[in-house]
């Protein structure tokens, strides 16, 4: 009897223990404890989205103070599946990991890079690579030549070139955007007060809107030809929408190629790499 | 004009007839039991990645450990059972097999840790370059297989919630379907656990 008591106190407490929430994935290199200096880690950010845009791989960074309850394998998991790094199909993204209190380390390596960054890699990269600097205390440079390697591993691999990247959703929500201010401006105001100018004003809003809410070089121009076609469909003059067209598509241009960090690409993983500790 | 009545009834209960069985969760229990075989396919897959590192990991401690001749037999004959109990995505629903099958794995975790046990006594062994890339390709496999069976633990959840809520249970039950065998609990444990391979 009284252990039974025993088991039913004991039961919340096994289930009480929460597992560790994951950070966003705001960067290339999401550092939540400051490990890094802000410089440091801007390098190694500009490094990192250099290489997305030129080769196609995401390569993320996170460093952690610690990933208990859980072992760091099941949360650098967590973490891939929840990030989704790396491009969808091509499955090429790979994850950094580092828990500093718990001083473990773990490189979790994408279903596409499997091949080249293969757990015999990873292990070799950790263990002759980092874990040395790492014992000396010097994170950072354990992490720029860690991060060196696996991209130089990475540039062996064939993969298609990268491609200017529209997540579906968000092509979505611009289009429902783009439609709704289109209506609202189109309804409120009539051809004769607007004009050509007007028009095109509007288009031009709107592509800037979708650019700076999105950054996509094909979803500015969508947004300006949509927003220039609800115009038309409201009784402003043809000369007015094509205005809007061309306005929103020259900026389309601007800001896909000055686009901010865009996440995820839905790269899938299936727990490849390797684990260290230091 | 009344046969073209009658033509159109019947096509509309045949259309009613369609829908009710989209929303009676007939293709959601289709397509889970999909995701089940893919993902029993892909358990199976890493199972047998571990086996095909036997022989090397056994060669490479045999050079260094010659006196250990009981480790490598049992290891040896784990290896052996493993090959010839075999279980494929349609066989899941038999409990017998499906344990069988567990049991076989399990042999073969306990065999590799005593390896690997043994290789603990041997400091040249564990220095060699081989070894440690072996005891790196078996740790990630040992996680492959964690998170294999984690997702098939998960793709069975999905599908006896369908099985048994209504009113997919009545599709369920008309098409013949029961819920799935899941690894036991004693494996969900130990599967929570770190794939630790330790030297």
């Amino acid at each position: 009897m009284l252990m039974l008591v025993g088991l039913i106190l004991r039961a919340p407490l096994c289930t009480a223990e929460e597992l560790n929430a994951i950070p966003e994935f705001t960067g290339h290199v999401v550092d939540t404890i400051g490990l890094l200096k802000s410089d440091q880690r801007q390098t190694l950010e500009q490094t990192l989205a250099q290489y997305q845009s030129t080769k196609g791989s995401q390569i993320a960074v996170l460093i952690v103070d610690s990933t208990a309850p859980e072992a760091i394998e099941a949360y650098a998991m967590r973490v891939a599946e929840m990030w989704k790094i790396g491009r969808k199909g091509t499955d090429d993204g790979v994850l950094l990991l580092i828990a500093r209190k718990d001083r473990s380390m773990r490189i979790e390596v994408g279903y596409g890079l499997e091949g080249s960054l293969s757990d015999i890699v990873s292990k070799r990269i950790i263990e002759d690579i980092i874990v040395p600097h790492f014992k000396a205390g010097d994170f950072n440079r354990g992490i720029v030549d860690g991060v060196a390697a696996i991209l130089r591993v990475v540039d062996g691999e064939k993969l298609p070139p990268p491609t200017a990247q529209t997540n579906p959703n968000s092509a979505i929500n611009a289009i429902l955007i783009s439609i709704f201010f289109g209506v609202l401006l189109g309804n409120r105001s009539s051809s004769k007060r607007l004009g050509i100018f007007g028009a095109g004003a509007i288009g031009f809003l709107a592509g800037l809107l979708m650019i700076s809410f999105w950054g996509g070089v094909a979803l500015g121009i969508f947004a300006a030809f949509a927003a220039s076609l609800l115009l038309l469909s409201n009784d402003i003059g043809s000369g007015g929408g094509r205005g809007g067209l061309i306005h929103g598509g020259s900026r389309g241009w601007g800001g896909g190629f000055s686009g901010g960090f865009s996440g995820g690409g839905g790269g899938g993983f299936g727990g490849g790499g390797a684990s260290g500790r230091w | 004009m009344k046969s073209r009545f009658t033509n159109y009834i019947v096509t509309l209960a045949v259309f009613v007839a369609l829908l009710s069985l989209t929303s009676c969760g007939y293709n959601t229990l289709q397509s889970q039991d999909e995701i089940i075989k893919a993902s029993w396919s892909e358990v199976v897959n890493q199972y047998q990645r571990r086996a095909d590192l036997v022989p090397n990991l056994v060669s490479t401690v045999k050079g260094y450990a010659t006196h250990e001749k009981d480790v490598f037999e049992v290891v040896t004959a784990a290896r052996a059972k493993v090959g010839s109990v075999t279980i494929n995505a349609d066989q899941l629903a038999d409990d017998e097999a499906f344990k069988k099958f567990q049991e076989a794995q399990a042999g073969m975790s306990s065999a590799l840790s005593r390896l690997l046990a043994v290789a603990e006594n041997y400091p040249n062994l564990k220095a060699d370059a081989s070894f440690r890339d072996l005891q790196a390709q078996l740790e990630g496999t040992e996680n492959r297989i964690a998170v294999a069976r984690k997702r098939y633990i998960d793709s069975i959840k999905d599908y006896n919630v369908t099985v048994r809520s209504f009113p997919s249970n009545l599709t369920a039950k008309w098409l013949g379907l029961t819920i799935k065998p899941n690894f036991t609990v004693e494996d969900e444990k130990s599967i929570s656990k770190p794939p630790t391979v330790t030297f």
